[in-house]
């Protein structure tokens, strides 16, 4: 069983590299022009989709690749920022800002560079998720979905109390906005070559077996329980990474910021991206960080001839929650299905994206 | 360590445990029956809990109705939503993959509460507890008000009436036949779908009325009130053993006694609460999957 890109390569692979190279160099050269010319806000939003992307590509991993149901990625992405961020700041900056308690000694002239801190949060958010894949995957994942939703709470629960480490509910500010454009999408390039050689080696297809049909993969001699613990372990340190360079975005985390709706909004990229597709989960999370930015608009007041309508706070999440539902219901595979993007499909079908939309 | 108290403090604390739990009991039936039907962890449950207790809230409070039509009318709006949910958003998808079946859970949960924010305003409100319920009287040294009682005893008259129904009445049997092969209790004749929104209406009404007792006890209302608990009450169905009633009671009470008697042993441990249901079940699924009271669940080939 060999992965739906298998379809072109042979007598294209030479051209298929080529393009592959030439798209690489346009897009980084695109980036390049937009993040010295475009404003804050909207550069914001480009590494957004990004780091959105990165969050979503191991969701899907979890999801999508392994057939299995997670609703904690907003607790290990907390884990990630945190991890991140206690590494970057300076002791200075730690010794003023824990007001309520003294910070714990030992954390204070703890130091590490950006990418040292970027491993270290992924590693960190892997090793709490493998400590809850553990118990909770060996029957086989029915109740993974409660245990991560509830260890993505106890992770809000523990920041907001642990004080002296986390500095509680205040939350850290003044991180020094390490992701920019290059970072993010450097981080993003990484994580896809990974994932495509990993979909494309014999451990992908072990993945797909075990989502596909459990007996039949248990009966060919895969351990399902392994090959499941790998893989959502894997997941969750895509999800610190990406909670990592969230925090060094935004500058500010605190434990508001990763409420269950955060992992809301990674689930909407890989459901409407396509469960089980790469290319789904980039056009996914292209599709819905700038969408849930548009949707801004429904809470804010307009004038339509004349007429105030005013806005409704809280509505943006409704009409997103409700596509979600709609989604799932009429058009279970999304925008990819499982298919991916290969230049040999895109010259045959000539439709864009690689599939029939 | 932890503090030393009076015989008479702890029977307050007892009884605090069993209300707390029985309410978690009530819940987690409704999540017990659902999972032992369809395999599928009704996310959206919660929110049927926080419906009710809204519900009640405004035929109460703002259309000043009687507490007796307040009550009937939220059961009745709680399970009238719960039969919806089953309708729209989990019928359709009854043949497709069960990681669809989960994602349109949780979707529905995540409509409702936000939709409810958008309806009844984020903010929490005050819910005014009927003064006959919170009259305080004594027995002994230990001192009570009626709804500590009142909750109790509704919640186990509730399962108690349930149990008559799953074991002496057709449906219930119809209920029982289809949670072991749903596709040979077609074949039988029975209306498989009937049964199933049957189980989702029950199960609705408990919540709805495990609502109702939550908001007069923790008095306010707010939309996310249903996810802790909710999340709560599903772990006290796995403790107790997924798909049995009885589980799910002694589930909730064990959860109930679990937070009430570690905090008031170590108060320091109270901003850790919500933590304990979750330790509760990594411990159930390392030493006894099947949970207290429940059966293996075979696989389904």
């Amino acid at each position: 069983m060999s992965g739906p890109d298998a379809i072109g390569e042979g007598n294209n692979k030479t051209r298929d590299a080529v393009l592959t190279a030439v798209a690489a160099v346009v897009f980084a050269a695109a980036l390049w022009l937009a993040s010295s010319n475009l404003d804050g806000y909207k550069l914001r939003i480009i590494n957004l989709i990004a780091i959105n992307a990165i969050l979503g590509l191991s969701l899907n991993l979890i999801y999508g690749m392994t057939g299995m149901f997670s609703l904690g990625h907003a607790g290990f992405m907390a884990i990630g920022a945190y991890v991140s961020a206690l590494l970057i700041l300076s002791p200075e900056q730690k010794t003023t800002m824990w007001i309520l308690e003294p910070i714990a000694p030992w954390l204070l002239n703890v130091r590490a560079p950006f990418v040292v801190s970027l491993a270290a949060a992924g590693l960190a958010a892997a090793f709490f998720g493998w400590l809850v894949a553990l118990p909770v995957l060996r029957l086989g994942g029915d109740y993974l979905g409660i245990a991560t939703l509830g260890f993505s709470e106890i992770i809000r629960i523990l920041i907001t109390n642990l004080t002296p480490i986390t500095n509680g509910s205040l939350g850290l500010k003044g991180i020094p906005a390490h992701t920019d454009i290059r970072m993010s999408y450097g981080c993003l390039a990484v994580v896809l070559f990974c994932m495509v050689r990993l979909m494309r080696s014999n451990f992908g297809n072990v993945l797909r077996a075990v989502r596909d049909d459990e007996i039949a993969a248990r009966t060919m001699g895969i351990d399902t329980f392994r090959t499941r613990v790998l893989a959502f372990t894997l997941g969750c340190f895509g999800g610190g990474l990406g909670g990592a360079l969230m925090g060094n975005l935004i500058t500010t985390i605190d434990p508001k910021m990763f409420m269950i709706t955060q992992t809301y909004s990674l689930l909407m990229i890989v459901v409407v991206g396509g469960l089980g597709s790469i290319t789904g989960s980039i056009v996914g999370a292209v599709v819905v960080t700038t969408m849930l930015e548009w949707l801004r608009f429904v809470e804010n007041p307009v004038t339509i001839g004349g007429v105030n309508i005013p806005g409704i706070p809280g509505m943006r999440m409704v009409i997103f929650s409700l596509l979600l539902i709609v989604v799932i219901i009429f058009r279970r595979e999304g925008i990819m299905g499982m298919r991916e993007f290969s230049w040999s499909r895109l010259f045959r079908g000539g439709s864009g994206g690689g599939g029939r939309r | 360590m932890g503090i030393k108290m009076s015989f008479d403090m702890f029977m307050q604390h007892f009884i605090n445990a069993v209300g707390l739990g029985s309410l978690y009991g009530l819940i987690a039936i409704g999540y017990t029956m659902v999972y032992g039907i369809l395999r599928l962890i009704n996310f959206a449950h919660g929110d049927i809990f926080m419906l009710g207790a809204y519900f009640v809230f405004f035929a109460t409070v703002s259309y000043k109705l009687p507490w007796a039509f307040g009550v009937l009318a939220a059961i009745a709006g709680a399970t009238l939503c719960g039969l919806l949910v089953d309708r729209i958003a989990y019928r359709p998808l009854r043949n497709a993959p069960r990681i669809s079946a989960l994602i349109s859970a949780i979707g529905v949960s995540f409509f409702i509460e936000n939709l409810s924010v958008v309806v009844f305003s984020g903010m929490p409100r005050p819910v005014v507890q009927p003064p006959l319920l919170m009259k305080a009287f004594s027995i002994g040294g230990v001192r009570l008000v009626p709804l500590a009682l009142l909750v109790p005893a509704i919640s186990f008259a509730l399962a108690a009436g349930l149990l008559w129904l799953i074991y002496r009445t057709r449906s219930g049997l119809a209920m029982r036949s289809i949670s072991h092969d749903i596709e040979t209790t077609r074949l039988m004749g029975v209306s498989v779908d009937r049964i199933i929104a049957l189980t989702f209406a029950l199960g609705s009404a408990l919540a709805a009325v495990a609502g109702i007792m939550w908001a007069l006890r923790y008095p306010r209302v707010e939309p996310f009130m249903g996810i802790i608990p909710g999340f709560k009450a599903f772990i006290a169905a796995v403790f107790g053993g997924i798909g049995s009633i009885p589980g799910a009671m002694l589930g909730g009470l064990s959860l109930g006694f679990v937070e009430i008697m570690s905090i008031a042993f170590f108060p320091k441990l109270s901003g850790y609460r919500d933590a304990f249901a979750f330790i509760l079940l990594i411990l159930i699924l390392l030493v006894k999957p099947t949970g207290l009271m429940g059966e293996k669940l075979e696989d389904k080939i």
